[in-house]
């Protein structure tokens, strides 16, 4: 190993590394001070993981930022202290924790590609700190770097490093950014949701080499996600946090086996929805031999067929890049198809949506993934709903409000909504009020792109609750696009696999949930984290067995 | 679930003022410095002691207490032809002002919309313009058409037109791609309801920011001109048309040429001040809080 010019005290497990206690943070909006962390206990010791894992706004960032002694811009300490190794971090003067961030304690971002800078190449940003700081000279720095880079099997190890960050893959530079962190062999990494952005394939093999990084090095690190399923394979210890105050905190193992708290066991009960899947051969959408191409090169569709029956939902499944999300394109008409036809209601429908008439148009409607940028902020709830109603069903004064009230009934909000902007909700009731603009047109089919991907697992299970309801209220089928197999087995009647423009496989849900599969539904289901704190050394023993 | 708990709602009156009373001293400063400038220029015949060219005595008359701040070559009253130039700067500055933004903001915001041929065409177009010096091309086409006060508005609007373009073409194209602009699309909505109520609105804060100081660069624009004699034409008043006129004082120790340059400078400042605390206010997108 090429850190012995580097000094470092031994590690046992054991003893305590990093200890907060009654750590209070306070946050500023609006001139007004309060409270996002209110008073957490947290103690760490050296080569243990520990999961933190909550809802947005559960402060568990700002708490593992804290563990830097660092409060992001408008955060402030008001109460408690952090010790780390003996070192008072919420009193150490600015010099001394600036030295040991990077060094002794390192963090890895949620977003690689927005953390890496464009214009350096990989190997200058990995070894920055340890030269920086005259750890290790260059040379020295650049061999260790490789042999990080193939400790985290990281393709080409030699070469990888001179590229830039535009050359490689998400998945890749998210493993850059672990080597990154660990060059100076710290104490302790902070893992803030590595793999939320990743595919769930990609995140398989993220999660592995940190895994295997960590204990190689014997590093303690605090794992922060929203991904029950995710900590589980990753912590040995987890706390689950809510409101910046600690709910329950175990053993990986007890915590899954018996949940002791009441909001620890609904995060563990959206996993469990399921729905009984259905079919009719009265198709409502059916889309024939379809290409599509942004320019002219290349193909983002090649011969893509599906249908959807009235009153179903169809789930289609994929990563990023397999042409979901353009299949929505081309279904709505963004994108008229190079060869093939889309049938509506038995008709024809015109490939462009120049062409389409106000009715095609109100039967099919769209929900997108991110509520944030599908409202206009500038408008209130009484403009969004009220636009459709007064364009496809002129309906005004009165009977515009009335009928806006209902849908806001409908959507489980009540009345006082109706003159509120979008920035004066939560994400949860933002996205309602997407589905409440998509159910004014009365349409037929609606397309939902992801649209629980951006919110809590349990604000996720309220949504896919009041799809369910809508649909069995209103006959409305659902194309609905995700890449969370959990969401597809809550909500889908039938699957279609998509992977770099084709069909895979499509039919009904539990036929292409159970084997045996394609080669390519195998990878995708099983790369799908499970609960079982086994399921990640299972599956790598299993594709180890297969590979030899 | 986190709720936030939106405050009674306020009319935008009572918000605009709770702003106000927030406000640093130089927005303050700012305002009223506009406030006043506009109340001159708006009430100018009212308030002007003399006619606009009306010859009251000797050229070149010293401060005394008939005439404020004296006569200027040719007898006329300095402190009514200050008055009545406020009128017609600014007016014709904001006439400009008005037709470079109508033109610009439109294309700018129809460019980012179409993209394509639309968007090239037009952009290369105000490259093409932006490449020629601005004051060059004033004086060009100004002696070409002549210096009549239209001429004056429609040059200078296209010369600044091409900056609001750009300006409104990238912020614009920002907004374009956000999802509830498609989601309006694909509801049907004709080209102007994308315009006017999904796009504007959310561009508004930088265009306004952008419509002060551009205000002021017309300002400054129609004064030299005016100073180097291809502005409005006398006897119509002009601030950079009197420094012009009276250039002549300044080497005998007489600070009257100043006044009308002064005037100008203390305009721009107080603008600058204004736009400054109202882009502190709305610097970028923010939701509509």
């Amino acid at each position: 190993m090429a850190n012995d010019n580097v000094k470092r005290p031994t590690r046992e497990k054991g003893e305590i590394l990093l200890e907060m206690r009654d750590l209070r943070i306070e946050g500023e909006s609006d001139d007004v001070w309060h409270q996002i962390v209110k008073g957490v206990d947290l103690t760490l010791c050296r080569g243990e993981v520990l999961g933190l894992i909550g809802e947005s706004g559960a402060g568990k960032s700002t708490i593992g930022i804290a563990a830097m002694g660092f409060a992001h811009p408008g955060c402030r300490f008001n109460g408690g202290s952090i010790t780390f190794d003996g070192i008072d971090l919420m009193n150490a003067p600015e010099e001394v924790k600036r030295k040991m961030r990077g060094s002794r304690i390192s963090y890895v971002a949620q977003s690689a590609a927005a953390s890496f800078n464009p214009a350096h190449r990989l190997i200058d940003q990995t070894i920055e700190t340890e030269t920086q700081q005259g750890i290790r000279d260059t040379q020295a720095s650049i061999a260790d770097a490789k042999d990080l880079y193939s400790r985290l099997r990281l393709p080409n190890p030699e070469a990888i490093g001179f590229r830039y960050p535009h050359q490689v893959s998400g998945g890749q530079l998210q493993r850059v950014m672990t080597a990154m962190a660990m060059t100076c062999r710290p104490d302790l990494i902070i893992f803030d949701e590595p793999t939320t952005a990743l595919d769930v394939t990609t995140q398989v093999e993220v999660l592995a080499s940190i895994r295997a990084i960590v204990e190689e090095f014997h590093t303690a690190a605090i794992y922060i996600t929203h991904d029950l399923a995710v900590v589980a394979q990753m912590a040995h210890r987890i706390m689950v946090l809510r409101h910046g105050k600690l709910v329950e905190e175990a053993p990986t193992r007890e915590m899954l086996a018996a949940p002791q708290d009441a909001y620890t066991r609904s995060l563990w009960a959206v996993r469990k929805l399921a729905k009984e899947e259905s079919t009719t051969y009265d198709l409502i959408l059916k889309v024939e031999h379809v290409d599509a191409a942004y320019g002219s090169a290349v193909k983002i569709l090649d011969d893509v067929s599906i249908s959807v029956p009235r009153g179903r939902t169809v789930a289609v499944v994929g990563e990023s890049g397999s042409g979901k999300s353009t299949l929505a394109r081309v279904v709505t008409g963004l994108l008229p198809p190079t060869k093939g036809s889309v049938k509506f209601n038995g008709a024809d429908l015109p490939p462009a949506l120049a062409q389409r008439d106000k009715e095609s148009l109100r039967r099919i409607q769209m929900i997108y993934q991110s509520p944030d940028t599908a409202l206009n902020p500038r408008q209130r709830v009484y403009d969004i709903i009220g636009r459709p109603l007064t364009f496809y069903h002129n309906l005004r004064g009165k009977a515009l409000k009335d009928r806006i009230v209902e849908l806001l009934k409908m959507i489980e909000l009540d009345e006082s909504y109706i003159d509120r902007l979008p920035g004066e909700m939560s994400g949860g009731q933002k996205q309602r009020i997407c589905i409440a603009r998509a159910l004014a047109a009365e349409p037929d089919l609606i397309i939902c792109d992801e649209v629980t991907s951006a919110l809590d697992q349990i604000v996720q299970e309220e949504i896919l609750k009041l799809l369910l309801r809508l649909q069995a209220e209103f006959e409305i089928s659902y194309l609905f696009i995700t890449h969370d197999i959990a969401t597809v087995r809550a909500i889908a009647d039938e699957i279609v696999v998509m992977n770099q423009g084709k069909v895979v496989q499509q039919g009904l849900k539990t036929k292409v949930l159970s084997p045996p599969h394609p080669a390519y539904t195998e990878l995708l289901l099983s790369s799908v984290p499970e609960m079982d704190p086994d399921w990640l050394t299972n599956l790598l023993q299993k594709r180890a067995a297969k590979t030899k | 679930m986190e709720t936030k708990v939106p405050r009674a709602r306020r009319s935008k009156t009572a918000a605009a003022l709770r702003e106000l009373k927030k406000a640093p001293w130089s927005a303050w400063f700012g305002l009223i410095v506009l406030l006043g400038y506009t109340f001159v220029a708006l009430f100018a015949p009212l308030i002007a002691p003399s006619k606009e060219s009306e010859i009251v005595g000797d050229s070149y008359m010293e401060w005394s207490a008939l005439y404020p701040f004296g006569t200027d070559q040719l007898g006329r009253d300095m402190l009514s032809r200050m008055i009545f130039a406020a009128q017609n700067s600014m007016g014709i500055a904001l006439a400009a002002t008005m037709f470079s933004f109508l033109t610009g903001g439109i294309l700018g915001i129809m460019a980012s919309i179409l993209r394509g041929w639309f968007d090239q065409a037009v952009s290369r177009f105000i490259d093409a313009l932006m490449a020629i010096p601005s004051l060059i091309f004033a004086l060009m086409m100004l002696s070409i058409l002549g210096s009549t006060a239209i001429n004056l508005i429609i040059v200078i609007g296209v010369v600044d037109a091409t900056r609001v373009f750009r300006l409104t073409r990238a912020v614009s194209m920002n907004v374009v791609s956000l999802d509830f602009v498609e989601a309006a699309r694909l509801r049907g909505e004709k080209l102007p309801w994308v315009v006017f109520r999904e796009i504007v609105p959310n561009i508004l804060p930088p265009l306004i920011t952008e419509f002060g100081l551009r205000y002021c660069f017309v300002f400054l624009t129609i004064s030299s001109l005016s100073f180097l004699g291809l502005g409005l034409q006398p006897p119509t008043a002009d601030w950079g048309l009197m420094v012009k006129e009276n250039a002549t004082l300044i080497t005998y120790g007489d600070i009257t040429p100043l006044l009308p340059a002064g005037a100008i400078a203390l305009l721009t400042v107080a603008i600058n001040f204004v736009v400054d605390w109202f882009l502190h206010k709305t610097s970028g997108l923010r939701d509509g809080q």
